[in-house]
């Protein structure tokens, strides 16, 4: 049983984090962040080709994750390869003992940076997880033949975005996830807990079972949430977040320090998370460093759970 | 309908290259509403041509430039005529009937886009995917395979916003039209379970159908 599998399913706050895989082939930088945050969290999402944009592959770091020690959770979208390519993929990342997956339908090609790449959308998130499920269950592949040395079994994810009008589309595809395998799942990036509550109310008179980990994107400048919320679907980042980190750049401007924005938001995400915790709000959180991983643990050590 | 798109002239010119006597097929049907292969199209393209040095030997239009025994009339009139090339303005299709008959080779003027409709006179939008395995009855006569830039089958991806597409926001997301008219419809329970994977055996191409039997 993988980490995040035995910290979840025995009731415990699970703690991930997401790391994107470089757009190269040196990985020393992941490899850096990944010491940093050994025995701190109960998974690393391995991310598939995040917003479109071309990296080395998921199941790369995966692999190298897993041989440094951490709990790896490969993401997979399909985006960019058929059924086939998936369930091969899954194969070998079994195969180096990665047990813990999260399904995503994957950005279009054309918001990324290789936009003349073909969209392959062979299965969406749903039905990748169908795929699994039932390869689990009858130990047999995609075409109905059976597997030598039967199949592999994963800890399945998936994803949800709370802050998405009409609501009863989001919570109709969480139930078919659910349904389709999925035992945990990560949101898109929440600010205001408040509107959070009212979706894991929305949640629980839907009668889903299973456990929700908190999105959290440490904020590092007004700029950035501001940009997030007119250009990522999902992501409302609350007017007087916005104004905090815009004050706490106007102080730095004028004592001459640097860093003032990117440390409050860091205070606000170990805010949040102890919140969440505290509260039992839901069953974990996953952090979303967007390249500062390093700055994980801090978050963590700030929301008392490190 | 079949909704084609005119190439550019240039396209078209380095195509026939140095063929001087030109006869061109018209489509009475798709290309004439899509205004690239109508009458008016022949005429159009006869003039820049014979104005650029070629000679137009011979014009024809088939009522459909997809059906093989019309094409084959028409394309008769054109070979007698003796062109060095034969400029056809259907969908690709029509190209291809036309040049299984025509003696000369067969140049398309027109880029074959979508199936799709006319909105209005000069406004076509895509429609259909030709999937093979028609699950409009259960999406409210709005096809997410088409409508949808990823042709999701389980509901909208987290993409969406304002109920626009997140490929191209002038797009509407298709899952958003597809609950409205269910709402409307009052049949919001065909959205709650997973559909079952169709999969893409029946895209597998090229297909024939045949409902000849042995005749």
């Amino acid at each position: 049983m993988g980490m995040l599998e035995s910290v979840l399913e025995s009731g415990k706050f699970g703690i991930t984090v997401e790391m994107a895989p470089p757009k190269g082939y040196d990985f020393s930088e992941q490899m850096e962040a990944a010491e940093l945050l050994k025995g701190k969290v109960h998974g690393v999402n391995v991310t598939d080709m995040q917003s479109a944009c071309l990296k080395a592959s998921s199941l790369g770091l995966c692999i190298k994750l897993k041989e440094a020690g951490l709990e790896p959770i490969i993401q997979v979208t399909g985006r960019d390869r058929s059924r086939m390519a998936i369930m091969g993929d899954m194969l070998s990342a079994a195969a180096f003992g990665i047990d813990t997956m999260l399904a995503l339908t994957g950005d279009h090609p054309t918001v990324g940076d290789c936009k003349a790449s073909k969209p392959v959308y062979d299965l969406d998130s749903v039905g990748i997880l169908h795929m699994l499920s039932l390869m689990e269950a009858t130990g047999n592949d995609c075409g109905g033949n059976e597997l030598a040395g039967g199949a592999p079994k994963f800890y399945k994810g998936a994803a949800v975005t709370p802050v998405y009008e009409p609501l009863f589309l989001q919570i109709n595809k969480l139930r078919q996830k659910v349904d389709a395998g999925a035992k945990y799942i990560q949101t898109q990036g929440i600010f205001d807990l408040e509107s959070f509550k009212r979706f894991m109310d929305e949640v629980d008179k839907a009668n889903i079972k299973t456990h929700i980990m908190a999105g959290i994107i440490p904020l590092k400048a007004a700029g950035m949430a501001k940009y997030m919320n007119e250009n990522v679907p999902g992501i409302a980042v609350p007017q007087d977040m916005i104004d905090r980190l815009a004050a706490a750049a106007a102080e730095g401007k004028e004592k001459g320090v640097k860093g003032l924005p990117a440390k409050l938001g860091i205070e606000m995400a170990a805010e949040m998370i102890a919140k969440i915790k505290d509260e039992g709000i839901c069953d974990g959180v996953h952090v979303m460093a967007i390249g500062a991983e390093k700055n994980v643990p801090t978050i963590l050590e700030k929301a008392g759970l490190a | 309908m079949i909704i084609t798109q005119k190439k550019p002239i240039e396209e078209l010119m380095a195509m026939i290259g140095d063929a001087k006597k030109i006869a061109i097929l018209g489509c009475g049907s798709c290309a004439t509403a899509c205004a690239t292969g109508g009458e008016k199209e022949i005429a159009e393209l006869s003039a820049y041509l014979e104005a650029h040095g070629k000679k137009v030997v011979a014009t024809g239009m088939a009522d459909y430039c997809c059906m093989n025994l019309g094409v084959k009339t028409a394309v008769k009139k054109l070979n007698a005529a003796e062109p060095d090339a034969v400029v056809c303005m259907s969908c690709g299709d029509g190209v291809q009937v036309t040049a299984n008959h025509a003696k000369a080779p067969v140049y398309p003027s027109n880029n074959t886009m979508f199936l799709g409709e006319a909105v209005k006179f000069g406004l076509f939008e895509e429609a259909c995917h030709l999937c093979g395995d028609c699950m409009l009855g259960s999406t409210g006569g709005i096809c997410p395979i088409s409508r949808c830039a990823k042709s999701l089958v389980n509901g909208p991806c987290g993409g969406q916003k304002n109920g626009k597409c997140e490929v191209n926001p002038e797009n509407d997301c298709a899952w958003i039209l597809i609950y409205k008219r269910l709402e409307t419809l009052g049949m919001l329970e065909k959205l709650e379970t997973r559909r079952e994977d169709k999969g893409y055996e029946k895209v597998s191409y090229p297909r024939t159908i045949n409902i000849r039997g042995n005749k």
